[in-house]
């Protein structure tokens, strides 16, 4: 068998969907909240990949940079931060509340894969050959050229996020019946 | 030969429910923000599929903007944990009842 005739991006597919799917369950299930957040970083990078083979290789760059890189690290940061032993043993979701999720969540999936199924005609009218529609050249015509003023309303949002975590993170830390010995 | 799209929007739809029921069954405020983040990108998947199924880039620049969007809320959100860290000495959600009725 040539290399060719060897469907890698299928091999590729499938390897990663069931890591993504095996990190994905450990975020849930995992008691210590530092391997959920590892897992979730594994998670993250698999769907980078899945970028890349969608075509998304500018996505996919911003999938490890932003999420793996600077969400991640916040998530991390926050975690060491916090008094992790006394989490972990924190007080579990009952029984009832848990059992009710998982029915909630298959109640949920079953739901997607019917919406799936009525709406398969519409997948007959792809593959439009168009290569080199997810390059960096053509998401940044797209960008700015139809999406400007909405690039430029992210930049205000990120930097009002930004003040305003920092506002949060202080004003509670500041007040007279914080339980920290000192500021 | 390359993996159809139902592939993907199905290995989307088991992330996202995945993370619905994080959410749901989970106490730890930290570990809910993570679940949502898991719901996030499998939206964002979702839209990469059709927007290479229909080589459309306006979908990837929305998949930017979303993410976007999930950087700011996560840095407000793991300020207001820490903030009820600080108070509570705790990030379980049952902690944190003040506005339930």
């Amino acid at each position: 068998m040539s290399l060719e005739a060897l469907p890698l991006e299928m091999i590729v597919f499938v390897i990663t969907a069931a890591v993504a799917a095996v990190a994905a369950l450990l975020v849930v299930l995992h008691r210590n909240p530092v391997v959920n957040a590892v897992a979730l970083i594994v998670n993250l990078a698999c769907l980078a990949v899945f970028f890349l083979l969608l075509r998304a290789p500018f996505l996919a760059a911003v999938q490890v940079i932003v999420y793996a890189g600077a969400i991640m690290v916040l998530f991390l940061f926050v975690i060491m931060l916090l008094d992790l032993k006394a989490e972990l043993h924190p007080p579990r979701a009952g029984a009832f509340q848990r059992v009710m999720a998982v029915f909630a969540g298959a109640a949920f999936l079953s739901l997607m894969v019917l919406a799936m199924r009525r709406s398969r005609s519409t997948f007959a009218m792809k593959e439009v050959a168009d290569a080199g529609h997810g390059t960096v050249e053509r998401v940044a015509e797209e960008m700015f050229r139809n999406h400007l003023v909405s690039f430029e309303l992210a930049s205000v949002l990120l930097l009002v996020a930004m003040v305003g975590a920092l506002v949060i993170a202080r004003a509670f830390a500041e007040t007279p019946d914080s339980q920290e010995p000192s500021a | 030969m390359r993996p159809p799209t139902e592939w993907y929007l199905a290995i989307a739809a088991l992330l996202f429910t995945i993370g619905v029921v994080g959410v749901l069954a989970r106490r730890n405020a930290i570990v809910i923000f993570m679940s949502i983040e898991l719901m996030l990108n499998a939206v964002n998947l979702t839209l990469v599929a059709y927007a290479d199924s229909f080589g459309a880039s306006d979908a990837q620049v929305f998949v930017f903007f979303v993410m976007a969007v999930a950087a700011a809320e996560a840095a407000v959100g793991l300020a207001i944990i820490l903030a009820i860290f600080r108070r509570r000495r705790s990030t379980s959600v049952d902690d944190v009842n003040l506005l339930k009725w």
